[in-house]
């Protein structure tokens, strides 16, 4: 039986981020996928991160779960060193914080079972009791919406993307962990399935009493479902705020360039005509200084100049422009 | 929504209980063949032959008869029975000779398309060299310096077919260690060893599997060309290939030692490859989606 | 509009062989476009609306059987000869496809994919070809077009890329584009920038489109009239503000609904459609949509509704029992 586990509820974050830089060689160039990026997640709290592609945040997310090496910076959760951890220290760290993919079906094995897929974490946690393995398998698949009679002896192939996704998500939770990173989990759904997967989360979240980094390209999706949203451009945080306050009044041009450009379903608004020039620079060459200023309509010598820092202009709400909208 | 979910899930239930076997004839004709080959050659001892090496000098190259069924060859001996030992040469050759490629060489395959870097490129790297050195010369000189055998002949051949085994596993593996469930395993804390037994080991198994009787075809004609050239197993041991070149003298007279051996050879190799051809488009994951 | 349609698509069904018993892809549609106007086809995966796309251009696959007339510019694409057939398309049909990596041909330059269109249709020689491929990227907002003539897909972002594959679309000027997802793949500032390319190059060329999404709000703005698909078939179309104002399909309704929304707040439960799309292969005595549907009742699973219209507006719906959302509304 899993329990909630009586989490403490100290005022510490649960998870910080200090000065994370993340580059990757690629074809002899440098790729500065991540740079400079310090954020805090509360306990019990939902950040979401949202940003375009190639912005960096699935890399963000993969570093902060040290799958990728970070080149400078770290990482604590719950007041431990993530970054500085080896070996077995960090695998058994591994079981307190978890991961959800884009591709549900990629995400799982397509040779091996449903029930060993979920039973998997046990497994390699070192947890032997075959009985209780199993009760705890099939209670996990009853949370996420799956029947395990007619499930477990199933392969992945059999499954749909929604299916596929509970069972990721069943297995991401069967270690009982604290914290998961959400990397993109409902982009490649339909549309009808995306608002279960999304009730399901907020489901497990309340049941289980998990931290939540929701990373997602799609704005309104990540406010459905964050207590607090940062907006990243090409390896750099732009703002951070409660999402509420970020979607209602942006203090930073990119977030209002994202708000304008979602289509809206409603015949009567038209499309904003906000300048909507040209293309994210590539991060093998960002642009000195602030990373936005070469699409933003009121960049100018200071924007070039100095790279912005994340600075307070509403209450919780920080943002890292020269110029801010508010 | 836990009982809509139920209902889908019959559905999926009924459907995978009707796959359709996309087998032929041609399949099952290749594995009937795979199957009798196999049987003589496991229970030759146990058949109502004359030996293989006994030796009838008056009956030398003599017809089909009652106690010859498919008369004997230059020496009087029973081709059938040498016939059917020979099967067993060829098929122990054939499936030890690869087993060594898709153990050695998957193995190295997989661990280098997992870790890549520098031990990648050194795999690589001496499997180039070994594929560059001419296989005939050196099947010569191992042959030359600790003689001929059938097992000095399994290793040659086994050593020979590694690099293609490592290519086919390290295709397999690269693809794959890329796929989200391999970062899943390692975010779960699996070890390497783990996430290679059991992440990715299952799934480039069926590859290699395929590929290995394409290999075994590959292998028996290998030794029945090294047998015919005389490189191969040493007499009086009878494979297929050594037969075939001691029919060669007696091509005028008696066509049929040379046939025989021949014919049993290709209907062998057309099996085994026939089998590892619809293995290999079966495990092509074709789940078409509309 | 005057005269005929454009287009015009007449009880249209694509019926494929599948091991588990035959397959209805598109299940008797009946859609119209006039010259120069805009609809939208709105549905999920599976829906059939990528197969009714191939019917127009008559790429089924070849296991696939057609039934139904495809009236093109007075013409039955499907009973007109191949040769006829492939000089229509590329020249007065047009096609841009959800993923530029793939839709590209990745080992031939961008100015040998554009010019080939141009040779091959309008009998351009290699100059002039080129000098209007320099012209057609410009016109779709690349920067420095005739450096790009020489560079080939992967040296271009997916924007870029699909710029690329609108010039090739464009190129011929045809009466007709279908855009297939064309923004699905890219991010939500570039889909903004695609979308108004195509709405731009349409007033200007009076040209007539079809974009298929499965997104409610790229259509809301876009389109003049929506047709929405469940199943193989269209269960509600109409033209767009009458859609959105007046929705009729509680399909439509719950995909509307189940949309996060900018302005809702946030862990707001989402009314989540339960369930999940029929299978093909197994299509239902009744409503397809009934299953999931809070309105149905006993003769949702047991009839299927026809498309009809309201009494008074182009309004069409497949339902027993259709919402009325606007006061006044006819039943």
């Amino acid at each position: 039986m899993i329990e909630p586990a009586a989490r403490s509820v100290s005022a510490e974050p649960l998870l910080e981020v200090k000065n994370l830089v993340v580059e990757y060689g690629f074809g002899g160039k440098t790729v500065h996928a991540v740079s400079d990026v310090s954020l805090e997640i509360a306990r019990g709290e939902t950040l979401g991160l949202v940003g375009e592609s190639g912005c960096g945040k699935s890399t963000l997310g993969r570093a902060i779960l040290q799958l990728r090496r970070a080149v400078s910076g770290r990482v604590l959760f719950d007041g431990e060193d993530l970054s500085a951890m080896r070996g077995e220290q960090l695998r058994r760290m591994r079981r307190r914080v978890q991961l959800i993919f884009q591709d549900p079906i990629a995400s799982l094995n397509p040779r091996r079972r449903i029930g060993d897929i979920v039973a998997e974490p046990l497994l390699i946690a070192g947890d032997t009791d075959p009985k209780k393995r199993q009760e705890l398998v099939c209670e996990m698949l009853s949370a996420v919406g799956l029947d395990p009679a007619l499930v477990l002896g199933r392969l992945p192939h059999e499954f749909s993307g929604g299916q596929c996704q509970r069972i990721s998500i069943a297995r991401a939770l069967v270690l009982n962990p604290e914290f998961i990173v959400c990397d993109e989990p409902v982009s490649a759904l339909d549309v009808s399935i995306r608002a279960q997967i999304l009730n399901l989360l907020e489901e497990m979240k309340a049941r289980f009493g998990l931290t939540l980094l929701f990373i997602a390209h799609d704005l309104a999706v990540v406010k459905a479902v964050s207590d607090r949203v940062a907006v990243m451009y090409l390896g750099r945080l732009c703002e951070v705020g409660p999402s509420e306050q970020v979607f209602a009044r942006p203090a930073h041009p990119y977030t209002a360039l994202l708000i304008d450009a979602i289509p809206v379903p409603d015949p009567d608004v038209r499309p904003a005509e906000t300048i909507r020039v040209g293309e994210p620079p590539s991060p093998i060459a960002p642009p000195s200084g602030c990373r936005f200023r070469t699409r933003c309509p009121r960049a100018d010598q200071v924007c070039s100049a100095e790279v912005p820092e994340l600075r307070a202009v509403a209450p919780n709400q920080s943002v890292a422009c020269h110029h801010p909208l508010t | 929504m836990a009982t809509l979910e139920l209902a889908i899930q019959e559905d999926v239930a009924a459907a995978s209980a009707r796959q359709p076997g996309r087998l032929g004839v041609l399949f099952w004709i290749a594995i009937g063949w795979m199957a009798l080959v196999f049987a003589v050659a496991i229970l030759a001892d146990l058949l109502p032959m004359p030996s293989p090496t006994d030796m009838d000098m008056l009956e030398r190259r003599g017809p089909v008869s009652v106690e010859h069924w498919l008369g004997t060859d230059g020496l009087g001996r029973d081709e059938l029975a040498r016939l059917i030992y020979g099967a067993r040469i060829s098929l122990v050759v054939g499936l030890c000779a690869p087993m060594i490629g898709l153990v050695i060489g998957g193995a190295l395959g997989m661990v280098a398309g997992y870790f890549r870097g520098r031990f990648e490129t050194l795999v690589v790297g001496s499997m180039d060299v070994l594929l560059a050195f001419p296989p005939l010369i050196l099947a010569l000189a191992v042959t030359a310096f600790v003689g001929q055998s059938i097992l000095n002949l399994t290793c040659i051949l086994g050593v020979l077919g590694i690099p293609a085994f490592m290519r086919v596993a390290r295709a397999a593996t690269l693809t794959l260690a890329r796929r989200e469930f391999v970062i899943a395993a390692q975010a779960l804390g699996a070890t390497h060893a783990r996430i290679l037994l059991r992440e990715l080991l299952p799934n480039v198994l069926l590859p290699l599997v395929a590929f290995f009787l394409l290999g075994v075809a590959i292998t028996i004609v290998a030794e029945g060309a090294l047998s015919f050239l005389g490189l191969g197993v040493p007499p009086p041991i009878s494979s297929w290939g050594s037969m075939i070149g001691e029919g060669r003298e007696s091509l005028d007279v008696a066509p049929r030692l040379a046939f025989f051996p021949a014919f049993a050879f290709f209907l062998t190799v057309l099996a085994f490859n026939l089998v590892g051809d619809t293995l290999k488009a079966l495990t092509d994951p074709r789940q078409g989606a509309l | 509009m005057n005269g005929a349609p454009l287009l015009s698509v007449e009880d249209v069904a694509v019926e494929l062989p599948t091991p588990r018993g035959p397959l209805r892809a598109v299940d008797g549609v009946d859609l119209t476009l006039g010259a120069g106007r805009t609809l939208g086809i709105v549905g999920e995966s599976g829906c059939g609306k990528t197969m009714l796309s191939r019917v127009i251009l008559q790429l089924l696959p070849k296991k696939a059987r057609l039934s139904g007339r495809v009236m093109f510019d007075g013409q039955d694409l499907a009973r007109i000869d191949r040769e006829r057939l492939r000089k229509l398309r590329g020249r007065s049909l047009a096609v841009v496809f959800q993923d530029p990596m793939t839709s590209l041909n990745p080992v031939l330059t961008i100015g040998t994919q554009l010019g080939e269109t141009l040779q091959e249709h309008l009998e351009f020689d290699s100059v002039h070809a080129r000098t209007r491929s320099a012209e057609l990227l410009a016109a779709v907002g690349i920067p420095a077009p005739e450096q790009r003539l020489a560079q080939y897909p992967h040296q271009l972002s997916g924007g870029m890329r699909q710029r690329v594959a609108i010039a090739i679309a464009l190129s011929c000027e045809p009466k007709l584009l279908i855009a297939d997802e064309p923004t699905t793949a890219l991010d939500v500032t570039i889909q903004a920038q695609i979308l108004d390319l195509l709405a731009r190059e349409q007033r200007r060329r009076h040209m007539a489109m079809i974009l298929i999404t499965h997104d409610l709000g790229v259509v809301a703005g876009r389109t003049d009239e929506v047709a929405v698909m469940y199943a193989g078939r269209v269960v509600e179309r109409a033209p767009t503000p009458s859609l959105f104002r007046a929705m009729q399909m509680p399909y439509t309704e719950a995909l509307l609904a189940a949309i996060p929304k900018l302005d809702a707040a946030p862990h707001a439960p989402l009314p989540a459609i339960s369930g999940r799309p029929p299978d093909p292969t197994r299509p239902l005595k009744g409503c397809s949509f009934s299953p999931r549907c809070r309105y149905a009742v006993a003769r949702c699973h047991q009839e299927k509704p026809a498309l009809t219209a309201s009494r008074s507006t182009d309004h069409h719906y497949a339902c027993f029992h259709p919402i009325q959302l606007a006061a006044g509304a006819d039943a």
